[in-house]
């Protein structure tokens, strides 16, 4: 490996355990190893008295404090202090979007400031149930704020008509138990009494899959499982903790630190899903590859239905007792009861931990690298690839830089890489890497995937590149408000492919997405861009984003879900999978029956007829 | 600039691209700089790292292994064996070449031709299409001046050059085999038959240019050079391998162009008419070139080069097929396409034979000989017919191809007899009459017997058929209904409907007709004999009207010459062939019989001695299950079908 890279790495790995907690960097790093949220400022919850709407946007992504705009000077900036990027002027992101997408500060698409409330329909309440349900002194609100919130997940429709104060049908109540028994009360209530029921975790879908079905006249009952949200036990002989399913990734990641551990289970949406939401959607998380995907992470679940309690009799780490049953659990979406509490592994929070980063010339030869990575079975706890398009992207969110000398290193890296080594800047693509474990092996590991990488012509390009494609995971779903902002929409979403169908699919699905929207009518070239995100034996997971300037449709939101449709189509077509973690809901219902087969969807269809033949767990996703 | 005809739409717009060259020397033209726009996806590749890809393919690899254990021979000994087919087939395609390529046909076309007609509009299409996606030129190949016109043209306009699937004997030709493959061209075996391995390679061949994009690909989807001047049905082995790679999801799309090449005359015409009555055509060499030099003395007037609009492979496919199939198996391993695949490819193999046929430009003279071949033989043969009516005809027999919506060559000035001029070489017009040359040295004494002068007339006669056959596409879907009309008299449009679809079925080895498009087909029938006032129309019904006559009797006597000659060969079969016959038997008898009842003066057709026409009504039965195939050039007759169904539908007029 060339001098060039070594002395960045020498620069900047750094061992967890080495420096006091009151430095800033370090502290941040132990207490959530995340590049992205700075966890001294907690999550505030109901039990801390202040509902967590509160404190979140009612009409877009994450925290209300926490946004992008364009200041006075026409400069985009983001706001609140929970983020490193968190107060910082982007220099590169005004001109990126207008050329991108063709959007102009001038023309503005506000959202609606405030809740009408008066736009939101009458609850359409159960009064048997309500009275029984208040002689639990189980919590519940009808107040259209609350069933607002929890109306909807975070698919582009459903942001789009928030924003124009559009609201359908909602949740006629919500409630909130605050532990197990709770949770089988309000169920057998609801058997009793013919009421749909709804659980809502974290509220970070992006499948439909919180979408009130307009065709159900019962009423709907949003079950808010955040209460639920505590730690039982940490089991150090055999590295296990029992977990109340409400429980969000970041709380978990966090009480857990304090004892020193962890799960490693980091999906990007961390920060607000919960635990259950995991568990009923197969969650998969960024580091992945050292400690499993959810379904590799729990030991034990137990899950109300209708039919009653379903739990294991023991923990056995493996057993031969048939179909595993948590099977019929994880992907379920909602729809046989509620997860109330799971035990899953945890692990000694790594001792040390380094980001990285390998520019190649061009995609094709950093999916080759990736999947060499795979085939040696070397990948760190992170590897991900990103385009041309998601690197410029990724420049362009880049903060101000405050000393001449940044800018200069900047610049001879530029330098070095685009006319030293020729690399061509419209086509070279950018891998992030993220290392842990204990400091002989990550620097081990290092060297034996830079080794690989300078097989494929990557350069290692720092660790600062790697750590910025990280936070932009955490703040990319910010953005995407900022863009709506300036008639700018769009989406990500996922897949997963056998390697060597990895390139075809990644062009083939940004080419079509471009060719519909063009067909569409849409007036700019779309943002079509793509990740390798997740490597595996025998495949990788990829990400798509897309976005359009919708100036000029009359009805943006259509013309999205037709070319997000064409997308899909154009992924099964090129052998991706219907879904690698987000789940199915129902917006991705239509494809079920030929993804798993007839005799396959009649095998899940008599599960739920036996757990829940009234269907009161009746959001309808999935079949 | 110059408009083909009234009916042509400005951006349909023709340039003779020959008239530049004339003004320019030859040499810099040759040397001009070329700079091409190629395929933006295209890594840039050499000729050997294509060979290497080839041969380093999974897919060939996985075939050799199957092949080596097939016939217990070594993987190493196979794959030796695959360089060398792969040495054989590979194109070289290098830029000094297509400089003297195109500096000698430029020379050679200035002197053929008075104008090389291309449309402008059809070339930046093209030009555009290239940088999207690979793409596939599709031209017609009615001779061999066909070979290298794609690639001049794309090098006068700075378009990438193709690489050109060709016949293994132009390989074999001494020097001009090797200018042809460094000018593009590729060569492929005549009989490739079950030989796995190059199939193998071939295949593997084909798919990777289209995968990389390299060059554009050239070949004829019609699989060789037309003898009868009339579309033939397409081949779809080629059309398999060059779509593979958008069934697999290999490349996003694949643009198809069809080219549309028209002649006023062909240079081979004599040939021809020769080689289909039997005499063998003289194999490709290169003494033979030269001595074919002496065609470099006629006049052939122009040549039209039709670029037609790009197709994209995924529209055209759109609905049609489920990608998916190929989920579950990897690509790199050989997997027989569903039937659902293989009905696509014959579709869209099917669609471009006709978008060319749509494409090309109708000849004064393919009218002419449409409305000669309607004259009784002897009139042709011995007293001419009259000029004046043939002109008058002729140009009512114009208005007739605008009303179907052809798409006519049609010169400003002194159209009729500077086209006769033209084609000295098969009628004469003298003293108000117009009549058939036929070939032979009048200085000979010798009496020809009379099996001789069938044959002699059958030749200058094939010459007019093809000539006609030109036409033929635009009167097709009519004529079958005119047909119907005359033969079942019925008025009832589901009678006419059923047997409309009964000739259809017979002639689709015949003519292009895309396969389950029997409906449109009759509807555009019927619309177009409305349109010309030769029928009206009811929900129900259509009627002949009076003033429709002419129209209607002019295209069943078009069409007649074919139902002749099938009904010949079906009549055949039934009375006279044994249970089992033989290829070799079958064609010379019918030859035979054929003299035989031409000279009684019961069969007023020479076409049924055409052995295109006798291969196309064995290939109708063997499709009508009439007639099985034993083996290689045996066959037996169903006798229950031929004696039955097929002939009672058929006519017997």
């Amino acid at each position: 490996m060339s001098g060039f890279s070594d002395n960045i790495m020498r620069l900047s790995g750094r061992m967890l355990s080495q420096y006091p907690a009151q430095r800033d960097w370090d502290g941040k790093l132990t207490r959530a190893p995340h590049p992205g949220i700075i966890p001294t400022c907690s999550i505030v919850t109901l039990s801390d008295n202040l509902p967590k709407q509160e404190i979140m946007k009612w009409n877009g992504w994450g925290y209300s404090d926490s946004k992008f705009l364009y200041n006075k000077k026409g400069q985009a900036e983001f706001t609140g202090k929970r983020y490193r990027l968190s107060g910082m002027i982007i220099p590169g992101l005004r001109e990126w979007m207008e050329s991108t997408f063709g959007a102009n500060l001038q023309h503005k698409t506000p959202a609606a400031p405030i809740l009408n409330s008066s736009a939101v329909q009458p609850p359409t309440l159960n009064e048997a149930f309500l009275k029984e349900l208040k002689s639990t002194g189980i919590p519940f609100s009808h107040d259209a704020e609350d069933r607002v919130f929890r109306s909807h997940g975070h698919c582009l429709h459903e942001i789009f008509a928030l924003r124009e104060g559009k609201i359908g049908r909602v949740p006629d109540l919500v409630v909130w138990p605050n532990c197990h028994n709770d949770v089988v009360k309000i169920v057998e209530l609801a058997c009793k009494h013919n009421v749909c029921l709804m659980p809502y975790g974290g509220g970070t879908s992006v499948s439909s899959a919180l979408e009130c079905p307009p065709e159900e006249t019962r009423s709907i009952v949003s079950l808010d499982t955040s209460q639920m949200n505590r730690i039982l036990w940490i089991d150090e002989k055999n590295l296990t903790a029992h977990v109340e399913a409400g429980i969000v990734g970041q709380d978990l990641e966090r009480l857990l630190n304090e004892s020193g551990y962890c799960t490693g289970h980091e999906p990007d949406s961390m920060e607000f899903s919960s635990l259950g939401g995991w568990v009923a959607t197969r969650a998969s998380g960024m580091k992945k590859n050292i400690y499993g995907n959810i379904e590799d992470l729990v030991v034990h679940i137990k899950m109300v239905t209708p039919q009653g309690v379903i739990e294991k009799s023991c923990q056995g780490p493996r057993m031969s007792t048939g179909p595993d049953v948590h099977h019929f659990i994880m992907g379920s979406e909602g729809t046989l009861g509620v997860v109330t509490e799971v035990t899953m592994k945890i692990r000694p929070m790594p001792e040390y931990q380094k980001y990285g980063s390998v520019v190649f010339p061009n995609f094709e030869m950093g999916v080759a690298c990736l999947r060499e990575v795979a085939r040696q079975r070397c990948a760190p706890a992170s590897i991900r690839l990103m385009d041309n398009e998601q690197f410029k992207f990724g420049h362009a969110l880049k903060p101000q830089v405050s000393s001449i000398f940044t800018s200069f290193l900047d610049g001879l890296k530029k330098f070095y890489i685009t006319k030293f080594k020729g690399f061509d800047p419209n086509r070279l693509c950018v891998a992030t890497l993220l290392f842990e474990g204990d400091r002989e092996k990550v620097l081990q590991h290092e060297k034996q995937v830079y080794d690989i990488a300078a097989k494929f012509g990557g350069l290692a390009a720092g660790e600062d590149n790697g750590q910025r494609g990280y936070m932009l995971t955490f703040v990319i779903a910010y953005l995407r408000d900022l863009g709506m902002d300036y008639y700018v929409i769009g989406e990500s979403f996922e897949t997963s492919v056998p390697w060597d169908r990895v390139l075809d699919i990644c062009r083939n699905v940004k080419a079509r997405i471009v060719r519909e929207c063009k067909d569409k009518g849409v007036q700019f070239p779309p943002l079509s861009t793509c990740r390798v995100t997740q490597t595996y034996d025998a495949g990788a997971c990829v990400y798509f984003y897309f976005a359009f300037n919708y100036r000029g449709l009359s009805d943006p939101v259509h013309v999205y879900e037709q070319v997000e449709h064409a997308a899909r189509e154009e992924i099964l077509a090129n052998g991706g999978s219907l879904s690698h973690h987000h789940g199915v809901g129902k917006l991705r219902k239509e494809w079920m029956r030929e993804t798993i087969s007839s005799v396959g969807m009649g095998m899940l269809k008599s599960v739920k007829d036996y757990v829940d033949p009234n269907n009161i767990f009746g959001n309808r996703n999935l079949l | 600039m110059y408009s083909g005809t009234a009916s042509l739409k400005d951006e349909e717009e023709f340039t003779d691209i020959l008239e530049e060259r004339r003004r320019t020397t030859d040499l810099g033209y040759a040397l001009r700089t070329f700079n091409p726009q190629p395929y933006k996806g295209a890594p840039y590749s050499s000729t050997s790292d294509l060979k290497k890809a080839v041969l380093e393919s999974q897919y060939l690899r996985y075939i050799a292994k199957e092949i080596a254990l097939e016939t217990g021979s070594s993987v190493e000994k196979v794959r030796q064996e695959a360089r060398g087919i792969l040495e054989e087939m590979s194109h070289n395609l290098q830029l000094g070449f297509i400089r003297l390529m195109a500096y000698t046909v430029n020379k050679v076309f200035k002197r053929l031709f008075r104008s090389i007609y291309v449309n402008m509009e059809g070339l930046n299409m093209l030009q555009q299409a290239i940088q999207e996606s690979p793409v596939i030129l599709m031209p017609n190949h009615r001779s061999y001046v066909d070979f290298l016109i794609v690639s001049f043209i794309l090098f006068t306009y700075d378009i990438p050059i193709p690489v050109i699937a060709a016949g293994i004997p132009l390989a074999s030709m001494k020097v001009v085999g090797e200018i042809l493959r460094r000018s593009g061209a590729f060569f492929i075996r005549r009989a490739i038959g079950s030989d796995k391995l190059y199939w193998a390679v071939l295949s593997e061949y084909v798919r990777t240019i289209v995968r990389t994009g390299c060059a554009p690909l050239e070949f004829y989807v019609e699989g060789f050079r037309s003898r009868t001047l009339k579309s033939v049905v397409p081949k779809l082995g080629m059309m398999d391998m060059v779509l593979e790679p958008y069934f697999k999801g290999e490349v996003f799309d694949i643009t198809l162009v069809p080219i549309s090449i028209s002649y006023d005359r062909v240079v081979e015409e004599s040939l021809l008419a020769l080689e289909l009555l039997g005499v063998p055509k003289p194999k490709e060499s290169t003494t033979g070139l030269f001595k074919a030099s002496r065609v470099l003395q006629e006049d052939y007037g122009c040549m039209h080069v039709n670029f037609g609009r790009p197709l994209s492979v995924r529209q055209l496919c759109e609905g049609k097929i489920n990608r998916s199939e190929y989920n579950l198996i990897p690509r790199d391993l050989p997997q027989r396409p569903s039937t659902e695949i293989q009905d696509c490819v014959n579709w869209v193999a099917h669609l471009i034979v006709r978008t060319q046929e749509e494409g090309s430009l109708i000849s004064p003279w393919s009218l002419m000989a449409c409305l000669l071949l309607q004259a009784p033989i002897t009139t042709l043969t011995e007293e001419g017919l009259q000029w004046h009516g043939l002109t008058e005809k002729t140009l009512w027999l114009r208005k007739l191809v605008l009303d179907f919506r052809g798409r006519l060559n049609w010169p400003d000035s002194d159209v009729m007899s500077s086209t006769v001029a033209l084609h000295h070489s098969i009628v004469h017009h003298k003293a108000g009459r117009v009549c058939l040359v036929q070939d032979g040295d009048p200085a000979s004494q010798d009496p020809l017997s009379p099996e001789e002068g069938v044959m002699r007339t059958a030749a200058a006669v094939l010459m007019l058929v093809s000539y006609r056959n030109q036409a033929l596409h635009v009167f097709v879907r009519p004529g079958i209904l005119a047909t119907a009309i005359h033969i079942t008299k019925s008025t009832q449009k589901d009678e006419l409907f059923s047997f409309f679809c009964f000739l259809r079925d017979v002639f689709a080895n015949e003519f292009i007709f895309i396969p389950g498009r029997a409906s449109q087909d009759f509807d555009e029938a019927c619309s177009l004999l409305q349109k010309c006032g030769a029928v009206h129309m009811s929900e129900q019904e259509v009627t002949v009207l009076e003033t429709g006559l002419e129209v209607l009797s002019f295209l069943q006597k078009l069409l007649q010459p074919f139902l002749d000659s099938y009904q010949l060969i079906f009549r055949y079969l039934c009375e006279n062939g044994a249970h089992v016959f033989t290829e070799k038997q079958f064609l010379p008898a019918v030859q035979n019989l054929a003299t035989k009842l031409i000279l009684s003066g019961d069969l007023h057709t020479f076409e049924v001695l055409s052995s295109d026409t006798q291969k196309n009504v064995l290939s109708a039965l063997r499709r009508l299950e009439a007639v099985t195939k034993l083996r290689a050039g045996l066959y037996i007759t169903q006798k229950e079908l031929l004696g039955g169904s097929i002939p009672t539908r058929f006519p017997l007029c």
